[in-house]
């Protein structure tokens, strides 16, 4: 089996409630940070299919950890490249620093998650596909064979299609039907002791990247959520007929 | 300058294509393989339409289209709907270009501050470009630019390898309209207690010609479709009317919904949290709820 790179990304759990402070979100009160949800299938499906697998991360310290969660699943090389606020990277400059990080790991098969639970962009695995030159398939919920020819399935207009693809390649994952592996005890324990490689983005000879952040876009804070105004509450099956009406005349939708 | 990307459905010109038109003021529009070039120089204010005739068109390989469409693509912005086509293309086009991609932009201006959701909705992210960069708009965040446009059409002959082979097409699981196409969806959840019941939903959907959706607990209980899943995990939906029904409204499936036009939320309890997104809450159980549902409508 090829040498598969997968990355993970470290979010706030998606149970946590984000505070926003000065137009950033407020870290302090994040209690739990996670392993973006869908990057955890990328995980999972590395690991079904065997072989070494390196687990990268660009982000600040804290990410470490979540490379020790993946390594007491069974990821066997872990790569953090130390970026203090990802903020201050568009997703060309970050898709830059995580292509140069695979070519490093050598690995010709990359996954990762269909869309991270903080950018919600599902900008990386097509990016960093391009950027290696391998082909690309994103938003994939089942995944057999291998990289001499994996089948894909993915969403199409018409419903759903099967593909096939083999490395090089990059495939983004949707949910799948995978259950997710758990750590056990021994697990827990190597892992704490699994040496992590932790590099700056100038160490891949990515520094430029660095130099042009914000160049061209600019990151210019956050905003809550418009909140709407208060609803009309109705009582009883009785105010369906009422509702019904004003769907027509007031919002106009029927 | 913004060049546009058709979206299409099939043979079809998708409408989102003219919600394209009017968010961005381009007026030139790519029509990858021809799909659906007559009806997109029919929209207003558009004044070129290209279609990109090439093999690599016969189905979908992200890195191919955009090699085959760079000669169209290579300066100015380019603007395409934040499908999961749009999003893949317009990716790997910014990667070939070396410039940024802002994708699922629903508000403020293309060429401006953009605003797009992040944290599942629970935040709101202002970006600006100076330069030029890719952006997808998320379908119905921007009315359609009108018909009756008449523009130049012409064709360029390009390809390019493709490395993803379709080898099998799988048809959609139902004939019902798929909840990200839908501008009604009606969604059911646990409360609607069996899938026994579902098909009182389905009734209603067929009167307002909705979509179905669902929330996750239904969906892995009662073993329905994960693509009619709206939420964190499923489908983020952008309808004019979302109609939730025994639904509680967790933060996971607000995160799919919130974004909805007008929300009616039909359930039992009156402190579910989901009356807190509803413009019309209505406190009554299904089994009562649904039946004057349909009466209402076939009097209208
Ligand atoms: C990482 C993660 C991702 C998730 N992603 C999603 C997602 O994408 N989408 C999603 O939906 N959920 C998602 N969830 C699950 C989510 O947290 C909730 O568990 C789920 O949405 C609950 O579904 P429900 O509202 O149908 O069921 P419940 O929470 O059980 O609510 C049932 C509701 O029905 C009402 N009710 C009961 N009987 C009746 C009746 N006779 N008539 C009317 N009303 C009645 C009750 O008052 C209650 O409010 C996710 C969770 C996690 C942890
Ligand atoms: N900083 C990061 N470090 C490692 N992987 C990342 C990072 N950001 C994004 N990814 C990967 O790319 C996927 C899509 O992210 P995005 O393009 O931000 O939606 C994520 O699910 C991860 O698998």
């Amino acid at each position: 089996m090829a040498d598969i790179a997968v990355l993970l990304k470290q979010v706030p759990d998606t149970n946590a409630k984000i505070v926003l402070n000065d137009g950033r979100v407020d870290e302090s009160v994040i209690k739990k940070w996670s392993m973006s949800p869908y990057d955890e299938y990328a995980l999972e499906a590395a690991l079904s299919l065997g072989g070494s697998i390196t687990a990268i991360t660009c982000g600040p310290d804290r990410s470490k950890k979540m490379l020790t969660d993946a390594a007491a699943v069974g990821a066997s090389e872990l790569l953090h490249i130390s970026v203090d606020d990802l903020s201050t990277l568009d997703s060309i400059r970050l898709s830059n620093i995580l292509a140069a990080a695979v070519k490093k790991t050598g690995a010709s098969v990359v996954f990762c998650g269909k869309q991270a639970a903080d950018t919600n962009a599902g900008s990386t695995g097509p990016n960093v596909a391009n950027l290696l030159g391998s082909s690309c398939v994103t938003m994939v919920s089942e995944l057999s064979g291998d990289s001499s020819e994996f089948v894909a399935l993915r969403p199409s207009p018409d419903g759903m299609e099967k593909v096939s693809i083999s490395s090089p390649c990059v495939i983004s994952f949707d949910k799948t039907s995978n259950e997710l592996r758990r750590p056990n005890v021994k697990g827990i324990m190597m892992a704490k002791k699994k040496a992590i490689e932790s590099i700056s983005p100038d160490d891949l000879g990515v520094s430029t990247a660095m130099e042009l952040h914000m160049a061209t876009h600019h990151f210019c804070g956050l905003n809550a959520p418009e909140e709407k105004s208060a609803g009309q509450m109705f009582e009883g099956a009785e105010c369906v007929s009422d509702v019904v009406s004003k769907l027509r005349s007031e919002a106009k939708v029927i | 300058m913004s060049t546009i990307i058709a979206e299409t459905t099939g043979s079809n010109l998708h409408p989102v294509t003219a919600q394209l038109v009017s968010a961005s003021n381009g007026d030139v529009i790519i029509c990858p393989g021809g799909v659906g070039a007559s009806d997109a120089a029919n929209i207003a204010g558009v004044s070129k339409v290209i279609t990109v005739e090439g093999d690599c068109f016969s189905s979908f390989d992200g890195a191919a289209w955009a090699a085959a469409m760079s000669g169209l693509t290579s300066d100015g912005r380019v603007i395409l709907a934040a499908t999961p086509r749009g999003r893949e293309l317009a990716a790997h086009i910014a990667a070939s270009r070396n410039i940024p991609v802002i994708q699922d932009v629903t508000g403020g201006s293309p060429s401006l501050i953009m605003h797009r959701p992040v944290y599942s909705g629970k935040a709101i992210e202002h970006v600006k470009c100076e330069g030029d960069c890719v952006v997808t708009i998320r379908p119905n965040s921007w009315p359609a630019a009108a018909d009756g446009g008449n523009a130049e059409q012409s064709t360029v002959n390009q390809s390019a390898d493709v490395t993803v082979a379709v080898k099998e097409a799988i048809a959609k699981a139902s004939e019902r309209l798929d909840v990200s196409d839908a501008d009604i969806i009606i969604s059911g959840g646990r409360g609607m207690g069996s899938i026994d019941n579902w098909n009182e939903l389905e009734k209603i959907a067929d009167q307002l010609g909705a979509a179905v959706g669902a929330s996750r607990a239904v969906v892995d209980e009662w073993g329905l479709s994960h693509s009619i899943q709206v939420g964190q995990t499923g489908k983020v939906v952008n309808p004019s009317l979302y109609i939730a029904v025994g639904i509680s409204g967790a933060i996971q499936h607000l995160a799919g919904m919130r974004s909805s036009k007008y929300i009616v939320a039909i359930n039992k309890d009156a402190d579910a949290p989901i009356f807190s997104v509803a413009d019309y809450g209505i406190v009554a159980t299904w089994e009562d709820a649904l039946p004057a549902l349909a009466e209402a409508l076939s009097n209208l």
